[in-house]
């Protein structure tokens, strides 16, 4: 946001007196947003742009309630990812496929080759962009959500929590497992391994 | 190559914290003189972090302009079911 860009809040008070052009300021603000949300957990485009509109009619209507005790924003991704969650017409991940990632928490990573110094616009292109999109979809939804939330719209870990209803260091937790899950996949994809455990040849 | 040590695996479990700023300067130290003599770490650690800079870079979906268009109708729908039901 420019720094001569009003703020939500003041955005939110003149939406709740009735001027309709900045509540349409907000949708602008926060659209990707809440689509990226929807998106990466539903992972079907006509159900991610149905929570769009779910979410948005719902602010409209519940924004006269609105107190300001959470930032709008939080506010709004929680009603995004209630609608989410109502949407995912699959049951949460079986708990086995989560314990396999926890099981995996002692392993040490697998691919440790080093592309980190690979220039971005070398590695980014269409089939780039699939690899991650598939990495991020295979998460557990439970670490899905933080991720997305964390690392893709760009929300503190506060925020995270606050619209997950979950502890601040369950979103520490969640998040680390979930980047080192995403680096295993791009490490396997942009280059071999190099080796080691402890003891391999 | 190093080999992988119990210090190692107690680092791997700190870089989110470490990355994100959220770790004391004495641990940082710590981590950061490991990383200088660990080359499996520091491999670790750059490629976690560029992990994270992809995504931040790119990783948000844009929202389709017909998406954008039914947004925009529904909502002004929905305005005028609001006036309606506000003047009866």
């Amino acid at each position: 946001m420019k720094p001569d860009q009003p703020r939500d809040e003041d955005l939110v008070r003149q939406a709740q007196a009735g001027d309709e052009t900045a509540f349409t300021e907000l949708v602008h603000r926060h659209e990707r947003h809440v689509y990226t949300l929807a998106l990466r957990m539903l992972r079907e485009p006509a159900d991610a742009e149905d929570v769009l509109q779910e979410t948005f009619i719902s602010a409209l209507r519940g924004l006269k309630h609105f107190r300001g005790d959470a930032t709008f924003a939080t506010w709004l991704y929680r009603i995004a990812y209630n609608a989410t969650l109502m949407k995912l017409r699959h049951p949460p991940a079986p708990a086995s496929l989560d314990a396999a990632i926890e099981n995996d928490e002692n392993a040490m990573p697998r691919e440790l080759t080093d592309w980190s110094h690979d220039p971005e616009a070398a590695l980014m292109n269409k089939e780039t962009r699939r690899v991650m999109d598939a990495a991020v979809a295979a998460l557990p939804e439970s670490m899905r959500s933080v991720f997305v939330l964390r690392d893709i719209d760009g929300l503190s870990t506060d925020e995270t929590a606050a619209v997950l209803d979950i502890s601040p260091e369950a979103v520490k937790v969640r998040l680390h497992r979930a980047r080192l899950a995403l680096r295993e996949k791009l490490s396997s994809y942009f280059g071999a391994p190099r080796l080691t455990t402890k003891g391999a040849s | 190559m190093d080999h992988i040590t119990e210090t190692c695996r107690e680092i791997k479990d700190k870089l989110s914290a470490y990355l994100d700023g959220e770790l004391e300067t004495a641990l940082c130290a710590e981590i950061e003189q490991h990383l200088r003599g660990c080359d499996n770490c520091r491999v670790m650690v750059d490629t976690l972090n560029k992990t994270i800079t992809l995504y931040r870079n790119y990783g948000q979906d844009e929202v389709p302009p017909d998406a954008h268009t039914r947004l925009t109708r529904v909502l002004n729908l929905e305005r005028l079911k609001m006036k309606i039901q506000q003047s009866t």
